[in-house]
């Protein structure tokens, strides 16, 4: 009955040594049946999801193979479908994301873990976990409002005049597209990465940074030495988990990021993801291969997802379990 | 908590039950290009009767024909008159056929956002397809200056917005371009949703007039009434017969006067280009879909009893929302047609 | 003090500083968003926006009141399908289950949980829409609660399993059976937690909007009863802030400020339970 996966100190079902009438009789057996049903729907809505997605992209899958995934036309009128595009932009967009989000959040989560005094730590971790809560629709409607403009008129003329020689920086400036998107996703999952790493830099253990002092080091290289590189999978754990949440991020980025299916060197340029390609088109696909082409990206976002997510928890895991079993 | 709880769910039960309690719904998706009419009907034929209230939702004209056919929406609406192939795939499932019905007329119109350009422009068949296409690039392009001598265009970087949903006002657009441009039909062709070889997407006849509207130097096309709601400056277009035209109630109707008069039994008809010296080239009747078999009779008769109400007293409101009145022989013809739905 | 030593001074004083600016940073996103909400919104909320249905398409006035119901009745119908398996379930994993069914109940709960809200919403057009031939307040509410189901049950777990096996030993050994010591001992134990758990998947559902595209579609009406269309705060203020409607932009702003209130009163609530009387160890 030893549960090794887990952290926590399971308390263990306590399967007594009476008979199993005994256990009926008593209600037991029932109530282990009835609330392995809820425990077993769990499992039977998971799997229905995936043969959901699986059934109903048979014709894409047929017709186009693996090729879907690599051809950039999306074209309704020819019935010629390739995914290239939403998945560049829905890496693009998460790239950008990461890239602001996580020095911005790791830089924040050391100042809660080993600066920040406890009761001030937990406050602002109080306000970091409300903002986790700030549902995308609203991102949306900020985006379209304050970055979009912000964006146009500020940031990308300025981008444009100082790093315009970089092929990233070129193009007109919309207001709209890759970056827009970026920024908006980066401002959504930055509490997702400071929360984690948070969590994890406080489980490092006491012994370690004390003897990094004691050596002489001074507090940031006590911290940065040692303390982060012992919480570094743990770490990269939060950092997937923030790139899984980008990548599925369907409303705010549909509302900023130009839904033109299109692969551009330029960040200013309107693009368009995965997430954003099926919300707005999948009431509204005519003909069967269209809609199910539209299943398959979903099945596409659904197994990235899945692995980076799979990823995430292995990291965060195995650095816990080091912390626990140094403790 | 629990009484709070309880407390809760009763006030919302309550509210649930006197609120909801009084109508027949009838849901309806589709075509944003005629939202503003039929949202304005629905609601007046609410007020008319109200035990039936008409839930009518924009999704899209390619979302109408789809939702239609899937049977989760009790009638579609398009801009596009679905093609042979979506009328066979929605016999093939329901074994009955799918009608038209034509509601009004409307134009689509090029609008713009320059900075410094309150002039009305003029745009030729071969200006447009050239923007849209991506060989024109910039407002000072001869092929722009030369209809538009008095106004001095910037020689900024066109922005190209259209529609990223499947759209009816896509459908006319595309259509018209089709027509007028041999390289646009080979190349991209007409529906509800192509492939752009340019530009930005905005959804809805709402996400392209705020994109134009918030993006200097943009141009796209919207349904007239929403350039005209929004006191966004629109173009006139070149006509087959040569003349610059202007997007009104007068232009649309000479649009519509030569097919009203052939118009075919199943009302599946484009007058984007057509002939007239005052007709407005980028015009279209826009339809009802509805099903020629119902199981549920009340729902079969509020539709119908709609429908008439629509091609009767519901023409009346049309020119203030800048949609233009059938003309009388469909009005007739339609009424007919009524009587096929079961 | 040598020149290095300063050096290395400077470096931590000056990198501890920047990691503060961060921190600041990012907390002050919070207070940029709801100022600019209560600033935009607050001045456009008014008695119309809670008790007014929307007007037609350009006209101005009209309010959201449909949609305020449609929220209530997606998130009530989201709550009694996704808690009770996710409640339920949390109970057969820490307390009946063998380590191997647990383990995939949990893989299937972490995998649930990771899906994309678009993806749930693809699944639940083809299960509750497209067989029932109808857009509903139901299959919204599924979608919905679909979604809470994996938050509910791993929080739930942690909280029972945090319960302290001396209580459960105690209930045994005074003869109660093992369901009865759950339901009398363990849960009531676990209570705070569990409650906060539903309160915080709760709060999580409440601002989804994708989900509800497919399934809850929209409604200009009263919803007329739970199997039709519905319109929804999240939806409208999707639909809201793409219009070019200076109108509807002032109700995207309003009806984004009462979500918002909403929500973060939810999450208030559910941590001040949790804070004011832990009667668990948090796991």
């Amino acid at each position: 009955m030893a549960t090794t996966s887990t952290t926590v100190p399971s308390a263990g079902p306590f399967l007594g040594s009476r008979s199993f009438l005994a256990r009926l009789r008593e209600g037991d057996e029932i109530a282990r049946l009835v609330t392995l049903l809820f425990a077993a729907s769990v499992v039977l809505i998971t799997l229905l999801i995936v043969y959901e997605l699986w059934q109903g992209s048979v014709l894409p899958r047929h017709k186009f193979g693996f090729a879907f995934l690599r051809t950039s036309v999306w074209d309704p009128n020819f019935d010629n479908f390739g995914a290239l595009p939403f998945i560049f932009g829905t890496v693009v967009t998460s790239a950008v994301a990461l890239f602001i989000a996580v020095p911005l959040g790791i830089g924040a989560a050391i100042f809660l873990a080993e600066l920040a005094p406890a009761r001030l730590s937990d406050a602002l971790e109080f306000f970091i976990d409300l903002l986790a809560a700030v549902p995308s629709v609203i991102y949306g409607l900020l985006g379209i409002f304050i970055v979009v403009p912000v964006m146009r008129d500020v940031i990308q003329p300025a981008l444009k005049n100082t790093l315009g020689f970089i092929p990233l920086f070129k193009g007109p400036a919309f207001g709209i597209g890759f970056l827009t998107a970026g920024i908006v996703l980066a401002i959504m999952v930055i509490p997702y990465i400071i929360s984690v790493s948070r969590e994890i830099l406080l489980s490092v253990p006491r012994d370690q940074r004390e003897a990094a002092l004691a050596l002489g080091s001074t507090r940031w290289e006590s911290t940065w030495k040692v303390v982060v590189p012992f919480a570094r999978t743990g770490i990269m754990g939060s950092i997937f988990l923030a790139l899984a949440r980008a990548l599925g991020e369907t409303m705010a980025v549909t509302m900023v990021i130009g839904n033109t299916p299109a692969i551009a060197a330029s960040l200013f340029s309107p693009g368009d993801s995965i997430a954003s390609v099926i919300a707005n088109q999948f009431t509204e696909a005519t003909g069967e291969l269209y809609t199910q082409s539209l299943i398959e990206l979903g099945l596409v976002l659904f197994l990235l997802t899945f692995i980076l997510n799979g990823l995430a928890r292995v990291l965060i895991l195995v650095t816990s379990q080091r912390g626990s079993a140094h403790a | 908590m629990k009484r709070i709880a309880a407390i809760f769910l009763m006030t919302f039960g309550l509210a649930d039950f006197f609120l909801a309690r009084a109508a027949l719904s009838i849901n309806g998706a589709g075509a944003s290009f005629p939202e503003p009419i039929y949202s304005k009907w629905f609601d007046e034929y609410h007020k008319k009767d109200p035990n039936i209230q008409i839930n009518y939702q924009a999704i899209g004209s390619g979302g109408g024909i789809k939702q239609i056919t899937e049977g989760t929406v009790d009638f579609g609406a398009s801009d596009g008159p679905m093609n042979d192939d979506q009328l066979k795939s929605f016999q093939d499932k329901h074994g009955f056929p799918v009608l038209h019905f034509p509601t009004v007329l409307g134009a689509a119109v090029p609008t713009y956002n320059i900075p410094g350009v309150n002039a009305e422009l003029n745009f030729t068949p071969e200006a447009l397809a050239g923007i849209f296409l991506g060989k024109i690039t910039k407002w000072n392009d001869p092929a722009l200056t030369g209809p538009n001598s008095g106004v001095n265009l910037p020689g900024n970087d066109i922005v190209v917005v259209h529609r990223s949903d499947g759209s009816g006002t896509t459908y006319i657009w595309t259509d018209y371009l089709s027509k007028v441009s041999d390289e646009w039909k080979s190349k991209v062709n007409k529906n509800t949703s192509v492939n752009w070889p340019t530009g930005l997407g905005g959804n809805k006849n709402e996400g392209v007039a705020g994109l134009v509207k918030q993006t200097p130097n943009a141009i796209g096309y919207v349904e007239l009434i929403f350039a005209i709601q929004n006191k966004m400056p629109y173009g006139k277009v070149k006509n087959s017969s040569g003349q610059f035209i202007k997007a009104d109630l007068a232009s649309v109707t000479a649009a519509a006067a030569g097919a009203a008069k052939d118009m075919p039994a199943d009302f599946r008809v484009s007058i984007t280009n057509a002939p007239g010296k005052m007709a407005y080239p980028i015009s279209s009747f826009t339809w009802l879909l509805i099903p020629s078999k119902f199981s549920d009779a009340s729902k079969r008769d509020a539709i119908k009893g709609f429908v008439k109400w629509m091609l009767a007293d519901g023409q009346n409101d049309t020119e203030a929302l800048a949609y233009s009145k059938l003309p009388k022989e469909v009005v007739s013809m339609e009424l007919k047609a009524l009587d096929k739905v079961q | 003090m040598n020149a290095r030593l300063r050096w290395r001074k400077f470096v931590s004083n000056f990198m501890l500083t920047m990691t503060g600016v961060c921190a600041l940073v990012s907390v002050a996103v919070l207070f940029f968003i709801l100022g600019y909400l209560v600033y935009h919104g607050g001045a456009s909320i008014n008695w119309d926006f809670f008790t007014k249905l929307p007007a037609p398409v350009g006209e101005s006035g009209g309010g959201m009141a449909n949609a305020i119901l449609g929220s209530a009745k997606l998130l009530l119908l989201a709550t009694l399908f996704g808690v009770p398996i996710g409640f339920f379930g949390a109970i057969y994993l820490a307390e009946f289950s063998g380590s191997k069914v647990a383990f995939v109940v949990r893989y299937a709960a972490d995998l649930l949980n990771g899906v994309p809200s678009i993806v749930i919403g693809i699944f639940a057009y083809g299960v509750a829409v497209q067989p029932f031939k109808h857009f509903s307040t139901f299959a919204g509410g599924f979608a919905l609660g679909v979604m809470m189901i994996p938050i509910t049950l791993r929080s739930t777990e942690q909280f029972l399993l945090g319960v302290p096996r001396t209580l459960r030993e105690g209930a045994m050994a005074l003869g109660a059976s093992k369901w009865k010591t759950i339901a009398t001992v363990v849960v009531p134990a676990a209570y705070r937690g569990i409650l906060t758990a539903v309160l915080l998947a709760f709060a999580r559902v409440a601002g989804e909007t994708a989900p509800l595209l497919f399934t809850a579609l929209g409604n200009r009406f009263w919803s007329n009863g739970w199997n039709e269309p519905t319109a929804s705060l999240p939806v409208m203020i999707y639909n809201y802030a793409l219009s070019p409607f200076e109108d509807w932009h002032r109700q995207a702003w309003a009806a984004g400020l009462v979500l918002l209130g909403l929500i973060l009163v939810i999450n208030i609530v559910a941590r001040a339970i949790l804070a004011r009387g832990i009667s668990v160890p948090r796991a």
